[in-house]
């Protein structure tokens, strides 16, 4: 029986592990965004040597280019892009703490399998469901790398932002257990 | 011959551009109000609430349907009587996607191929322009997403596979697009033609109305074939599994070299973003 569950972070492990595929999770407080340039640009800086732009020990990301905020807006549309793209720039992300991942679409195994090592879970969040999501989002501001735009990371205040447990710690796929019970064989 | 200034193309591409965005087609807004009412998956119900939830606010409250404001495609079909009036007809196509871009608070996707450095103002937008009868020009403007395009496929297969080799791909496309696509997904499939004919028949199969089926009863038939087995795989409207996991199937086809069978498989996410204007 799927739960109802209010994630804010610091997330803990105790949480991570209480959360299993189909969890319905509403995302609270300060989440930080990144896609595939500022990944990019974090794992340069790893390689260099350097401090990054933000500490990820128990945080949660969300994989999001927003559109621009009209004037007096937060934020313009705000749904969630593919995580697949992200996923070789995943496990260095979870060794370096980071709890939660929210994004739309599949994981590699060595995702999944790394949920599993560092105690973590993968979110989803609505496809091509921008506006709806935006109204979730009660403050934004970029933190780093803002000469990528749309990429930069920014720190968003969520506020009750609906999202779906696809991978949970214990190796459960959401999106294999859905189609299993849907798909009517030849 | 008929005169038609730039500057009303530039305005009419601005406007499409931007409506396209906050708006989608009542032909889509009734198939997820279908969806939400015939989807077995309670999960798949929420999801269709969700999409006509989106396009309200979007349309209400002036939020794009999606961050991602797409690519823009431009199928230009420029009567021959016609006379394009003080400028040039691809830049001003472009301007009107740069101006559209900018001051209808879209985000700007495009980026060099390999710097990965932005545009900055969302072109190059991709233009293909055809010569038609008449002295009307009808321009069709496409916000196109990323996630979808990703998953698009194209094959050259050999002769011998047939039918059966079309069906298998196509149903393999959508299989392993699953979820990254943002399904409810519509598919379009562009067969014959050659390498890149192919490609752009399955893009512009996908501005077809979803309530339409092809002229060609043969083809019709194998239209509503592939749109059955690719709901049979279960991945459902948000890939949480269900019965929508298209809510169309459009082909279109011509003939092909006696040695090939171009196949073509073009994915649109559920928010398949367009307009048509007439000048």
């Amino acid at each position: 029986m799927s739960k109802k569950v209010r994630l804010t972070a610091p997330v803990t492990d105790d949480l991570v592990r209480s959360l299993v595929i189909g969890d319905q999770v509403l995302v609270n407080g300060i989440i930080y965004t990144a896609r595939d340039a500022a990944h990019k640009r974090l794992m340069e800086l790893l390689d260099a040597g350097q401090e990054l732009p933000v500490d990820f020990k128990g945080q949660i990301l969300y994989y999001v280019g927003p559109s621009p905020a009209r004037p007096g807006r937060v934020i313009g549309a705000a749904g969630p892009t593919t995580s697949t793209r992200m996923d070789v720039y995943t496990p260095t992300m979870l060794k370096l703490g980071l709890k939660a991942m929210i994004g739309k679409g599949k994981r590699s195994p060595e995702v999944i399998a790394a949920l599993r090592e560092y105690t973590a879970v993968y979110l989803g969040a609505t496809g091509g469901a921008g506006a709806l999501i935006s109204k979730c989002i009660k403050a934004a501001e970029v933190v780093a790398f803002p000469d990528l735009g749309p990429e930069a990371i920014h720190r968003l205040e969520v506020e009750d932002f609906p999202t779906i447990v696809i991978n949970d710690c214990h190796g459960g796929d959401l999106y294999d257990r859905g189609r299993r019970e849907y798909a009517r064989l030849p | 011959m008929r005169n038609i200034g730039v500057q009303a193309i530039i305005a009419a591409v601005k406007d499409a551009a931007v409506k396209a965005n906050y708006e989608l087609d009542e032909d889509l807004l009734a198939a997820f109000t279908r969806g939400e009412q015939e989807e077995e998956s309670p999960a798949g119900r929420e999801i269709f609430r969700q999409l006509l939830e989106n396009a309200r606010i979007a349309s209400k409250e002036r939020i794009p349907l999606c961050q991602d404001c797409g690519l823009v495609v431009i199928f230009a079909e420029v009567g021959q009587e016609v006379h394009i009036d003080g400028g040039d007809f691809e830049a001003a196509l472009q301007e009107g996607v740069r101006q559209g871009y900018r001051e209808g608070f879209l985000r700007k996707s495009l980026c060099h191929p390999f710097t990965r450095k932005n545009t900055g103002d969302n072109t190059p937008a991709v233009i293909h322009t055809e010569i038609v009868p008449g002295d009307r020009l009808k321009l069709m403007v496409v916000a196109k997403g990323g996630g979808s395009e990703n998953g698009s496929k194209l094959f050259m297969l050999k002769p011998a596979e047939g039918l059966a080799g079309i069906k298998d791909r196509v149903v393999a496309t959508v299989a392993e697009a699953g979820p990254n696509v943002c399904p409810p997904m519509i598919v379009g499939v562009g067969l014959g033609g050659n390498f890149e004919r192919s490609a752009l028949l399955a893009k512009k199969a996908l501005l077809r109305k979803l309530s339409d089926s092809h002229p060609d009863p043969e083809v019709a038939a194998l239209e509503q074939e592939l749109l059955t087995a690719v709901n049979d795989l279960g991945i459902g409207p948000g890939g949480l599994g269900g019965r929508f996991t298209a809510l169309g199937l459009k082909i279109l086809m011509q003939p092909c070299h006696i040695a090939s069978l171009p196949v073509a498989i073009n994915i649109q996410c559920h928010s398949s973003r367009h307009q048509e204007v007439v000048l």
